[in-house]
């Protein structure tokens, strides 16, 4: 019995299913509807590495779990960052925390945004909504490493003037000159007086070079498809396109099968794909 | 085995209970086929006796019948509804536990597992259908540890199929009729006029230790012949056919094909197709807690790509419409899980076939899309 014992507990152990605690050591309210978290790590681990890109599953105690990118800076791994829009019971839950209390993760799962192959290049970043999200460790990887890289372009597009995400970290990064931040909104309300229309419309105002530059691109898919458009339109070759896809997810790690779209796994094989390999899914619909 | 030089021992009908015996004495608890419900189910068995003695299944789409046969078979049958899947892989699983401590919690581990088992009478089909789980569970880059433990701890006495029923296309597959690999021992029931034995070999270490510990002799010229020939007769028998050649690439450039909508006015979309196959693997995770608050669970059951939950996604779901969601069952099996796992995702069983309401064949639709 004692030899069954020791197989059970080699079982919770491996089991890719059981969470971590880790406390909450802060909360910002970034938006009206979205917020993020900072996490301490549990004293067992040394720092939580991560790429770019990646993400991770959290469980609030009895209500559930959700996947959420980490938004947090991969230089810094002793917090870990998520940022969250309220939208479903999990969500709703998670901003129900406070500082202090515990929440479940595992992680991080996933395939990054392609840091390393952009270097020496160019690097243009187009990022709609709370797909600035995964996109900020990015922006935080490429000024750390900025000798690495040509120039960087972030061109964010959100709804209105209110739904603007990071404001701080925006304006920072509009009073560097080794980035160029772009911010437009669909629809300008109050005094505003930026750019007003879709983020497409910003990417001929940017001064990144087509033919040198890695593309990396999150946000509805509708959107995505109408900058990748615009991109084909610059001559940027589809290889150097990155988009992060979404899809229903149940474990993270490629057992239960919701976020297939054709033969890949969201979860796994992405969220971020190389434009060329799933061009093909971009075009069918309900796949 | 006595003899070295020969790999196929015959085991008479009046011995096979020594197998049982011997299973159980190595403290494996026995499954195998029952009759439950009118249908044959995998369940534990004890004794001979538990097996569906003389009973034979005909099946043909949307339909199945139980029947008395005029021979004293032991596995006269061919594939119910339930598969191994089942045990291996359960409809509903408790993934952990926790317990609510203070502002945190802690997860304790699974109750134990039941420990060793043997399935006794696994097709080949259902073989195959194990060999792609093991591909889906253990070799990607997470493994369902729980999975991976029952697995172990298997031992597969596997029989030839001499009874392809009207739904089965394995051969066609190349899945069967015939155990190839990844049974411990394999057996042939072979029934003539004045005699009723099997031919048994080992298909491994633990195989190869059972059975010289069997009753057993040596198979003669006409045993083994007897045995061959079975198989031959079980091949052509089979019920249904499906042409895999190209089959991939030719569902991935009909992903538009009009077909699928005729294929939707049908389907019901209820499901059963996913439940009845030895291969679906999809699940859904759940977490629950008591009324108290104290206890944490999470579960995860059998999930379909029929539903609409099934992709969901804030707002709205991926797959709405029938026609989609047939095709991503579908395509699943014969494209997407090639590229995904290095095999088809069918092992020709047919038991989606046998329990559509609609009377789906997805050998049938897989042709006219071929010729369309």
């Amino acid at each position: 019995m004692a030899h069954t014992n020791n197989i059970a507990e080699r079982i919770i152990e491996s089991n890719p299913m059981i969470v971590q605690q880790f406390r909450i050591s802060r909360k910002i309210k970034e938006t009206h509807d979205t917020f993020s978290i900072e996490l301490e790590l549990p004293d067992s681990m040394d720092g939580f590495s991560f790429n770019p890109g990646q993400f991770n599953m959290l469980y609030v105690y009895g209500v559930g779990e959700v996947p959420i990118s980490i938004s947090g800076n991969p230089s810094k791994n002793k917090i870990l960052t998520h940022t969250i829009r309220v939208v479903g019971t999990v969500t709703k839950a998670i901003n129900n925390l406070k500082v202090g209390d515990y929440l479940g993760v595992r992680g991080p799962y996933g395939a990054g945004w392609p840091v390393k192959q952009a270097i020496g290049k160019d690097v243009v970043v187009v990022t709609g909504g709370i797909g600035l999200a995964p996109l900020r460790p990015v922006i935080s990887y490429l000024l750390t490493n900025r000798e690495k890289y040509g120039k960087v372009a972030l061109l964010y597009g959100a709804r209105t003037p209110e739904d603007i995400l990071y404001i701080k970290s925006l304006e920072k990064w509009r009073g560097r000159f080794d980035i160029e931040t772009l911010v437009t909104v669909d629809r300008a309300v109050g005094d505003w007086r930026g750019n007003v229309g879709v983020v497409t419309t910003l990417i001929g105002k940017s001064t990144f070079d087509p033919l040198h530059c890695i593309a990396m691109v999150c946000g509805p898919e509708i959107m995505m498809r109408f900058t990748i458009m615009e991109f084909i339109k610059k001559e940027i070759e589809e290889k150097n396109i990155y988009v992060s896809m979404e899809r229903n997810m149940k474990c993270g790690v490629g057992l239960c099968g919701h976020c297939q779209i054709g033969s890949t796994f969201v979860c796994k094989d992405g969220p971020v794909y190389c434009f060329e390999d799933i061009k093909d899914l971009f075009q069918r619909r309900e796949m | 085995m006595k003899d070295k030089n020969s790999n196929i021992a015959v085991l008479e009908l009046k011995s096979f209970p020594v197998l049982l015996e011997l299973l159980s004495q190595k403290g494996y608890d026995l499954y195998g086929p029952t009759i439950d419900n009118d249908s044959i189910v995998y369940d534990q068995i004890h004794t001979v006796e538990n097996l569906p003695i003389g009973w034979k299944d005909r099946q043909d789409a949307g339909s199945y019948r139980l029947e008395k046969s005029n021979k004293e078979t032991l596995f006269g049958y061919t594939v119910g509804s339930h598969s191994w899947k089942k045990l291996l892989h359960p409809a509903n699983e408790r993934l952990w536990k926790a317990t609510a401590d203070g502002d945190r919690f802690s997860i304790k581990t699974p109750e134990e597992d039941s420990g060793k088992r043997a399935f006794i009478g696994v097709r080949s089909c259902e073989l195959q259908a194990m060999a792609i789980h093991d591909k889906v569970f253990t070799m990607g880059p997470y493994v369902d540890t729980l999975y991976q433990y029952r697995r172990k701890n298997v031992f597969i006495v596997a029989v030839n199929c001499t009874q392809p029923g009207g739904t089965c296309f394995c051969a066609s597959m190349k899945t069967g009729p015939k155990a190839q690999s990844g049974f411990d021992l394999a057996l042939t029931e072979i029934i003539e006029s004045d005699r009723h034995y099997f031919t048994i070999e080992a298909g491994s270490k633990s195989g190869t230790k059972i059975l010289s510990k069997l009753p057993t002799r040596e198979a003669n010229q006409a045993e083994m012949e007897a045995a061959d020939k079975a198989m031959e007769h079980s091949a052509e028998k089979m019920g249904r056919t499906l042409n895999t050649e190209g089959i991939k690439d030719l569902l991935y450039n009909n992903f538009d094909n009009s077909h699928w909508e005729q294929i939707a006015e049908r389907c019901l979309t209820c499901g059963n197709c996913t439940m009845v196959c030895p291969t679906c693997f999809c699940v859904n995770v759940e977490d629950t807690t008591d009324l108290t608050g104290q206890q944490a669970e999470r579960w995860s059951s059998w999930d379909s790509c029929f539903t609409k939950d099934f992709s969901y996604i804030h707002g709205g779901s991926i797959r709405t419409s029938a026609t989609s969601r047939y095709r991503q069952w579908m395509m699943h099996k014969l494209s997407y899980w090639v590229d995904q796992f290095g095999t088809l995702g069918c092992v020709g069983c047919g038991r989606c076939i046998t329990w559509c309401p609609a009377k789906i064949d997805i050998t049938e639709e897989a042709e006219i899309i071929r010729k369309k």
